[in-house]
């Protein structure tokens, strides 16, 4: 009746475990608790859990993978402390079937539901803003796509309280994922968390990428595009491109698991060097998935607060498109050590270095950005300076490792971990954070604090080179990854300082819980508001509408001339155009995408533990919703002109009492 | 403690000093490729960084909004000079990478055997990862370890590497390159160690719970010694054959050190052909074959089926 799930898959032997339970309860109830005294349920619903609305969805985005961050992060500090602790015959207090998961959780968790739905987060709010489009493409797959992610999200963390996690790193290499050597439920856990939000991120890829290509305003070409639009662009290229080698992988390892077919087994033929490949096909795109937005947001970021256009608008264009395709033709590089011969690794090689050359020119289109500017150091900006510094060492490294003959001895070692973490967080992580900062006003209609913001900024970064520079040496010292515990005593010194930035790291995250915080209690005073929609003398469309916006964003729909016309128009005087106002067709709410995420956490969850009468009503659930939504003709509605009216005055009366306030 | 910060700087070299960093301290003409190609590339890098860097901090503090002084030019985004230099300049030195990356890949690429001057024969190894120890055959000398690999210094050696669990790779620090040993798979390393001495041998890829106790000693020795050793070893009692590997290569953690005096001869092509339906690939023909009908194999069951 229940499959494999018994009582016995509650771990309750470990006491970690139990006390994370009766935290993630205490927290938990005391938020429902919460929406219910203050009576908020039907709020919730109407306005949050069931809008198609892309700056809703991008909050509840954010919101996501900040929670995703903390359950990263404390992955990342107990590995940190199991290491710095395990050493000459001390065990440690992760025993290796807690602490294998807790590696596989770290990378998937931060990977999936921290880094990618911050992307899609930042994406939802800015790119309709930017290309002056009152919604996305398909505004109800954009909430079903939340849905996925979000169901993705919750079986992982379910994971930790009900049977076990993949013990097989985060990208679960057969054939040790496979049910010879994991006959657990760990990697099933993996293969559905990562499989449903993989439908999301896919259907998020078709949708901005139509929105890019169908709904910019008119007069917007190609060229006169936002950078960072650009880049959630070739972002969403990616997606498409890339995701669906993702989902295939990892369906041909469900089938040899669940149906006990022989891709990637040891025997009857299976291979493991097919699924290396095809992984590291979707894996390295991937990584551009992440970083590509991040360069976006560092564009829009340094030309504003250096007070001058981007410098190299083209070449930005020209070199983020060749990332884009120079992406597709370096994944051999994750494998040079499988045994291909030595024309095959330089060639993969030499394509994985070409890729400096593009990433190069944005570090020096940054830098001229800045050349002859006059640059204020806003906590975004400060995101940014790291960024560069950070992400132009993280690049010498990755080069270093793209010569076959310096990865032969890299490869897996601590030296990679420091890399990719010198990249992703320096980059990625760095990026996120400076976005968010520069676009929270546009979505809240406030700023956030900066002091908090600046000290957020000097724990991460000072918190990344202590936890990391240690990794560099640790790998020159031949450490690998994914030890458990370790004997030599060279090593053990530079554990400690690892430990130690990792502390640093955590106090970086309590500064921005702390800002958060100050920024929301100090919400209505005088300097935190932003009540013309233009707080830091923007550039691009998103700033000239009010924050938050209307739900439609634009009351008209403005005319294109050349990039950054917004800017030139503020510059020039002009006050918007004298187009009569018609009503607005816009998209209704619908609960749709909250059941096709219920039955798709029914189906996984089901799945997972072999309940097939439960998985059928799962697939049944999601099927007649699907049907129900379609048949359902009651999807839009129109904005009557009085209300834009209403808005648009109101809006208008604060920018004259702002100025007159100036 | 003012003083103490005066002596921060020094704190890494003082972490450092006697210490092993293996891999800028090789013990073989490979490992010595390796590192230099990572020195050169580095410094190449640094070429490009460090000035990126410097720049990066000197624009930003030099055209701070608070600085008037400094020349202000609002609508300025566009120089083809920089765009040559900033394309140019990478370019470049990705060329030279580039070169320097063909010829290192060629030159020590991990299949190509190595040559000494004296042209020494060189030793062959097979190597087999099982969960989760080593297991080392010496198919010329007829002895087997476990746990240890015992190796001529200034001897060209021949790994051949298969596993009989999962995937894992092969890795001597300071000898240099890895490679992966997998299922089914015969896979090559060719490395040298110039100076005896006591070297970590490593699994570098992840392979389950036993993972951070796969570790061998590597022990390099002048040939004479070797021989001593591999007499040594001669001279015990303990047999790898198809009825006693089953009970060597069962899981185990932080497996001790083992030796065997006697090798069945086609054990390692045994292990590698249990994966793909008895066949291997015939040593003296090249053909792939079944391991019962190859040249080289003794007509034995390996009791080793699926």
């Amino acid at each position: 009746m229940l499959g494999k799930l018994s009582f016995s898959a509650i771990p309750l032997d470990v006491p970690i475990l139990v006390g994370t339970f009766l935290g993630v309860a205490v927290i938990g109830l005391a938020v429902l608790g919460a929406v219910t005294y203050y009576g908020k349920w039907g709020y919730l619903w109407r306005d949050w859990l069931t809008t198609v609305d892309h700056k809703r969805l991008a909050v509840m985005y954010v919101i996501l993978a900040i929670v995703m961050l903390f359950r990263g992060f404390a992955d990342a500090i107990m590995m940190r402390t199991q290491l710095a602790l395990a050493y000459k015959g001390n065990p440690g207090y992760l025993p290796p079937h807690h602490y294998d998961q807790v590696f596989s959780a770290h990378g998937t968790i931060m990977i999936f539901f921290m880094a990618m739905a911050f992307m899609t987060g930042l994406m939802n709010l800015v790119v309709p803003l930017q290309i002056g489009a009152r919604d996305v493409a398909f505004p109800f797959l954009n909430s079903l796509s939340f849905y996925m992610t979000l169901v993705g999200a919750l079986l992982i963390n379910i994971s930790l309280f009900i049977g076990e996690f993949a013990q097989c790193g985060w990208l679960v290499y057969p054939p040790l994922s496979e049910m010879q050597f994991s006959p657990g439920v760990g990697v099933d856990y993996y293969i559905w968390a990562v499989q449903i939000s993989g439908v999301g991120t896919l259907l998020t890829g078709v949708n901005f990428f139509t929105t890019i290509v169908k709904m910019r305003a008119p007069g917007m070409g190609w060229m006169q595009m936002p950078v960072f639009t650009w880049t959630a662009f070739c972002t969403t290229v990616l997606i498409l491109v890339s995701f669906p080698v993702l989902t295939v992988t990892l369906a041909l390892l469900s089938l040899d698991r669940y149906l006990g077919m022989h891709f990637f087994t040891n025997d009857a033929g299976g291979n493991v060097m097919l699924y290396l490949s095809m992984i590291w096909t979707w894996g390295h795109p991937e990584v551009y998935i992440l970083v590509i937005p991040a360069f976006g947001v560092f564009s829009e970021v340094t030309a504003t607060f250096s007070q001058k256009p981007l410098f190299g608008y083209k070449t930005m264009v020209y070199a983020t498109c060749s990332i884009m395709v120079l992406s597709f033709v370096v994944w051999v590089h994750h494998f040079f050590t499988m045994g291909a011969g030595a024309n095959v690794n330089t060639f993969f090689g030499i394509m994985t270095m070409i890729i400096a050359v593009p990433t190069g020119v944005k570090i020096f289109n940054w830098l001229f950005t800045m050349y002859k500017g006059r640059v204020e150091f806003t906590a975004p900006m400060h995101w940014t300076l790291g960024f560069m510094i950070t992400f132009s060492i993280g690049g010498m490294t990755g080069v270093m490792m793209a010569m076959p003959a310096a990865d032969w001895i890299l490869h897996n070692s601590l030296f990679l971990i420091a890399h990719f973490h010198n990249v992703i967080i320096g980059g990625v992580y760095f990026g996120y954070i400076a976005g968010m900062g520069f676009w929270f006003p546009k979505a809240f209609g406030f700023k956030l604090n900066e002091a908090w913001g600046k000290r957020a900024f000097w724990c991460w970064f000072v918190g990344f080179y202590l936890a990391f520079v240690p990794l560099y040496v640790l790998g020159l010292e031949g450490m690998t990854r994914r030890m458990n515990h370790y004997d030599n005593p060279d090593w053990y010194p530079w554990m400690l300082v690892a430990e130690v930035g990792a502390i640093v790291i955590a106090l970086g995250i309590v500064c921005q819980l702390t800002q958060l915080y100050v920024s929301i209690r100090d919400r209505n005073l005088p300097e935190n508001l932003d009540l013309t929609g233009d707080p830091w003398n923007g550039r691009t469309l998103e700033w000239s509408i009010s924050s938050p916006p209307p739900a439609y964003n634009f009351a008209v729909i403005p005319d294109i001339h050349g990039l950054d016309t917004f800017h030139t128009e503020k510059q020039l005087g002009l006050k918007a155009h004298g187009k009569p106002l018609a009503p607005i067709h816009m998209p209704k709410n619908t609960s749709a995408g909250v059941f096709i995420g219920l039955f798709s956490f029914i189906l996984g969850f089901a799945s997972i533990w072999y309940i097939w009468w439960l998985a059928a009503i799962g697939l049944i659930g999601i099927v007649a919703t699907m049907i129900l939504r379609s048949a359902n003709r009651d999807v839009d509605y129109y904005v009557p002109v009085s209300e834009i009216e209403h808005n648009e005055e109101v809006y208008s009366r604060r920018i004259a009492a702002t100025q007159a306030a100036e | 403690m003012k003083k103490l910060w005066r002596y921060l700087p020094a704190l890494p070299a003082l972490m450092l000093s006697g210490c092993t960093v293996d891999l800028l301290q090789p013990r073989g003409p490979v490992a010595e490729m390796n590192r230099d190609v990572m020195v050169a590339e580095f410094v190449i890098m640094m070429l490009v960084v460090v000035p990126t860097c410097a720049a990066t901090l000197y624009f930003a503090w030099k055209y701070r909004a608070s600085n008037k002084e400094a020349e202000y030019l609002p609508t300025w985004d566009h120089s083809t000079a920089i765009e040559y230099v900033i394309w140019g300049v990478p370019a470049i030195l990705i060329a030279l990478l580039g070169a320097i990356s063909w010829w290192s890949t060629h030159a020590y690429d991990p299949y190509r055997p190595l040559q000494t001057a004296d042209n020494v024969k060189p030793l062959n190894v097979q190597v087999v990862s099982l969960d989760w120890k080593w297991m080392f055959i010496y198919p010329d000398l007829g002895i087997a370890t476990i746990n240890q690999l015992d190796v001529p210094t200034n001897t060209p050696l021949n790994f051949q590497i298969t596993s009989d669990t999962v995937m894992t790779s092969f890795f001597i620090p300071r000898l240099g390159s890895m490679i992966y040993s997998m299922p089914g798979e015969q896979t090559q390393l060719h490395l040298l160690a110039s100076e005896s001495g006591d070297y970590l041998g490593e699994a570098s890829q992840f392979s389950g719970r036993g993972f951070s106790d796969m570790k061998f000693r590597t022990l390099a020795m002048d040939p004479a010694q070797f021989n001593d050793w591999v007499e040594k070893v001669k001279s015990g009692s303990e047999n790898l054959d198809d009825t006693t590997y089953p009970k060597y290569a069962a899981p185990q953690e932080a497996a001790p050190v083992q030796y065997f005096a006697h090798v069945q001869p086609d054990l390692f092509d045994g292990i590698v052909a249990k994966y793909n339906n008895g066949m291997m690939v015939d040593k003296k023909t090249g053909k792939v074959m079944h391991m019962q009908s190859a040249s080289n194999a003794a007509p034995s069951d390996t009791g080793m089926k699926e």
